[in-house]
């Protein structure tokens, strides 16, 4: 065991995992954390944690994901490079790990130009792949980045990343994941997939290259909530695709919101049947309440509980 | 070359408010090239400084200047004859031009007339691109003679991010992605294996600008 989160448990019995995701107040408001926290408990294996997604001012992940440990959920806690250089990175993980955060997802991050400090300035010291590479070398080798100083203590992560098929140029996407299984990443979660027929077409390009019995890939999903919504995602958000039937079923619907949570439902039994797919993300974003119904739509309740 | 922009005439003519008689200083190099600060343009400027402060009521005593290379010690001396003459001195040479003049002429104000924005080419007339950091170590051999650290919004060295969408990048639509252009370029060198091989993490803080000051010492070139 790298970690001995419970996520590595899931994953290494070669169980179909389960993660969810939260977005911490813009404040300190614990109680924002603690109604999300009460939807999603016992319905996933793990719950991601962002780190002010799209720019945007949060509680910080570590700070959240420490609240969630308190209040017995375990923590994806997501670490960007747009805010940090190395000597921030490794600081926050030596008091993640203290903090007994045993899962992290190593992340780039949103521009910061897309959120409310479009003033600041990006870091950018280290990129994903570097992050990971430094995340491995303080667990495996228990030193420092690019030095022989010994840490005190043991980080014990399991490390995740993101991985995005719906990005351009698309014959390049498996050969990245590729560079991440390299730089030492355990498990992945991928953007939110609507465009079925290109992740199918990359994940062949994944088992091509052997990377499924190396990483753990976790498919992303995310309920489409409207129609209005489906077509904003589609016309503004790079790196997603949603296929004009897909808009279309939304938009027609007499329900929106019910079949965005069938047409989810779908979507995650048809990704189950893919080889070298361990487990989905579902990302419902400000709609946390409708995750306990997907999963127990897609059957994927009761939650193991494994030691 | 280097690129600048002209700061918009109020702000010069605020820098100005006290002053009667000045140098307004040009450069016949990079800002030359962009048109933002040659010949032409500190004759243009000056005309236009000169008719606003009439307008004013103020009027301005501008001469005017145009040195081969702003930054190079020898020709701001020539400058200095002139810069007795005057209270101060506005230049719309590049940010190196305007300090050279500061350093050289300690009793005299120095105001920039320019932004200085980037390193860049021209990609058509009247269009002009960011191309290089000066990041201090070229790793265009292995990006097939594009820059990531230069282009890429999120200076990425490993790849595009999950923003990389039909060539464009996520942050400026209108700009061409780095790593597509990276892609496309070793994909037709036959050299795409490049992509495949991990850009460890760089030496900012030996390399770059977070070192300090950066300063080159050539012995065999000293006087």
């Amino acid at each position: 065991m790298k970690a001995g989160s419970n996520l590595e448990n899931v994953l290494s019995k070669g169980l179909f995992a389960v993660t969810g995701e939260l977005g911490p107040p813009k404040g300190n408001e614990v109680s924002v954390i603690k109604r999300k926290a009460d939807l999603l408990r016992g319905y996933v294996d793990a719950v991601n944690v962002t780190d002010n997604q799209t720019a945007i001012v949060r509680m910080s992940s570590i700070a959240a994901s420490s609240l969630l440990l308190q209040m017995g959920i375990e923590p994806v806690m997501q670490m960007t490079t747009r805010d940090r250089n190395r000597i921030a990175i490794q600081s926050d993980l030596f008091g993640a790990t203290a903090f007994g955060i045993k899962n992290m997802l190593c992340l780039t991050g949103d521009h910061h130009t897309f959120g409310n400090q479009v003033d600041s300035k990006n870091v950018h010291d280290l990129d994903s792949i570097q992050l990971i590479d430094c995340v491995r070398t303080m667990r495996d080798q228990g030193t420092l980045l690019g030095g022989e100083e010994k840490i005190e203590g043991e980080i014990k992560l399991f490390i995740g990343a993101a991985e995005n098929p719906f990005g351009d140029p698309f014959e390049f996407r498996a050969i990245r994941l590729a560079k991440k299984v390299a730089a030492g990443v355990d498990f992945i979660q991928t953007q939110c997939i609507y465009d079925m027929n290109r992740f199918k077409e990359w994940m062949k390009m994944v088992r091509n290259l052997g990377l499924h019995e190396k990483v753990h890939i976790l498919a992303g999903v995310t309920p489409l909530k409207s129609g209005g919504m489906a077509r904003y995602m589609a016309k503004n958000v790079s790196g997603i695709i949603i296929p004009d039937e897909i808009i279309d079923r939304i938009v027609k619907a007499k329900k929106p919101a019910e079949e965005g949570i069938k047409l989810c439902v779908e979507q995650i039994q048809e990704l189950r049947e893919i080889g070298g797919v361990h487990g989905v993300h579902i990302m419902a974003i400000e709609w946390e309440q409708m995750t306990s119904q997907i999963t127990e739509m897609a059957g994927l309740l009761p939650r193991p509980k494994v030691a | 070359m280097i690129k600048a922009e002209q700061k918009p005439l109020e702000e010069i003519l605020l820098y100005l408010k006290s002053y009667d008689r000045i140098l307004l200083s040009g450069c016949g190099a990079c800002v030359t090239v962009c048109q933002a600060g040659g010949e032409k343009e500190v004759g243009l400027l000056a005309s236009a400084l000169r008719m606003a402060r009439m307008k004013m009521g103020t009027p301005l005593e501008a001469l005017e200047a145009t040195p081969a290379r702003q930054c190079e010690p020898e020709f701001a001396a020539e400058l200095s004859e002139t810069v007795e003459k005057v209270e101060a001195v506005l230049s719309v040479a590049c940010g190196v031009g305007v300090q050279t003049l500061a350093r050289h002429f300690p009793k005299t104000p120095v105001f920039p007339g320019v932004n200085t924005t980037f390193l860049g080419e021209t990609v058509t007339h009247g269009v002009w691109e960011e191309r290089c950091q000066a990041c201090g170590n070229c790793i265009l051999e292995r990006t097939g003679g594009v820059c990531p650290v230069a282009r890429c919004a999120k200076q990425l060295f490993n790849g595009p991010c999950g923003g990389s969408s039909k060539g464009k990048c996520e942050i400026k639509r209108e700009a061409d992605c780095a790593w597509q252009l990276i892609y496309d370029r070793l994909n037709g060198l036959g050299q795409l294996y490049r992509m495949e091989e991990i850009i460890p993490a760089r030496r900012w803080g030996v390399e770059s600008r977070d070192s300090g000051l950066r300063r080159i010492v050539r012995e065999d070139l000293k006087v």
